[in-house]
């Protein structure tokens, strides 16, 4: 019997719960050890098809009710709650905007949000750096947009895992903004491969920062050579218009 | 996005995905061996996956088995010539100077078989 568990080494186990330090090191290998009758089963099965249905479930749930969803992805400081504010205020009239924040503490971006008097629900992913299309699904259940509105997806501010998990939006929108440095698409080409829209934001900054646009578009179109490129301020307004007018041909 | 030992927090919500996806689709049965194929333009990375493994693989019936990950590499068509090319990363152009081109092979993130008790 094995000292530390309490498990006989030698016969075949049941899986069973280990609530102690267990070094699989103490005399036997037991548990798998005289197993030598296997079959092998091919599965050719996509690592993520479970979300993957999940997000399919939420691209249809938004279609039959007319919901442009888009997912909004950069690293931490990019202007994606700034842009927002600016969005809803602007178009706030002419759109029924709602916003789903994705962070992994706190309710200060869906608070931001509000302030502007939109619906928002912050949704935090804790140690999680992504939001995942279960996590979209209950979102939506919470916030039960209108038909024939916009939901705006604040994704965890990170330019790595987002890019891997479909949500079942309509559009990916990669922010980047001048003062992170002109090689972001090259040292994050999975994520500006996933984008169908590229915004470059803070480009009121540009007098100020050493910032080659040309190697930054050339970084992109490597990474992703059929996407569009927008150069805006969140802050100042520069810009914007293009990205309204990108939204609003997405429409349902 | 570093969590201790440097793995990055998607390969262990990739490596939770495959032990669902195997668990749901091989029920009860003791899981031996898993064959992975993670392209080495998917952005997941390997290293990461089986660092991961053995962890969230405890207390389910993958517990004790080995890992295999294929690694296929990422292959590309140029749109503009036609030239077919391989390419270790998303930067790299066709010879003919073109970003314009199709990945035909290196995004795979799939479970290719897994090997059972009989």
């Amino acid at each position: 019997m094995c000292a530390t568990c309490g498990c006989s080494g030698d016969t075949i186990l049941e899986p069973h719960e280990h609530d102690h330090e267990h070094q699989h090191e103490h005399g036997h290998v037991h548990g798998h050890s005289r197993h030598s009758q296997t079959r092998t089963v091919t599965l050719e099965q996509a690592v993520l098809a479970r979300n993957d249905a999940l997000a399919e479930g939420n691209r249809k749930w938004l279609a039959e009710r007319s919901i442009l969803a888009v997912n909004l992805m950069s690293s931490p400081g990019a202007g994606k709650t700034t842009l927002l504010e600016r969005t809803i205020r602007e178009l706030g009239s002419e759109l029924r905007v709602s916003v789903v924040e994705g962070d992994q503490e706190t309710v200060l971006d869906a608070d931001r949000i509000r302030a502007t008097g939109a619906p928002a629900i912050q949704i935090n992913t804790g140690s999680g750096c992504h939001l995942d299309a279960k996590m979209l699904f209950s979102g939506l259940q919470t916030l039960d947009p209108p038909e024939g509105s916009v939901v705006l997806i604040e994704n965890v501010g990170n330019l790595v895992c987002p890019a891997l998990f479909d949500l079942g939006e309509q559009s990916r929108v990669v922010i980047t903004s001048v003062t992170e440095g002109a090689e972001k698409p090259r040292k994050y080409p999975q994520m500006f491969r996933a984008a169908d829209l590229v915004l470059l934001n803070k480009v009121d900054l540009l007098p100020y920062v050493k910032f080659d646009i040309e190697d930054f578009l050339d970084g992109a179109r490597r990474a992703n050579p059929d996407v569009e490129v927008l150069q805006l301020s969140a802050t100042t307004g520069e810009g914007v218009a293009d990205w309204y007018g990108w939204l609003r041909a997405r429409l349902p | 996005m570093h969590n201790r030992g440097g793995v990055h927090l998607h390969e262990m919500a990739i490596t939770q995905s495959v032990v669902q996806a195997v668990c749901d689709r091989m029920g009860d049965a003791q899981i031996r061996r898993v064959c992975l194929e993670i392209g080495t333009l998917s952005g997941v990375v390997a290293d990461s996956v089986r660092f991961c493994f053995d962890l969230i693989t405890e207390g389910t019936t993958l517990e004790g088995a080995s890992l295999e990950i294929v690694q296929p590499a990422g292959r590309a068509c140029c749109r503009d010539c036609g030239a077919e090319f391989v390419l270790n990363d998303l930067l790299v152009l066709c010879e003919c100077g073109s970003a314009n081109r199709e990945l035909l092979a290196g995004e795979e993130l799939k479970i290719r078989e897994v090997e059972v008790m009989a």
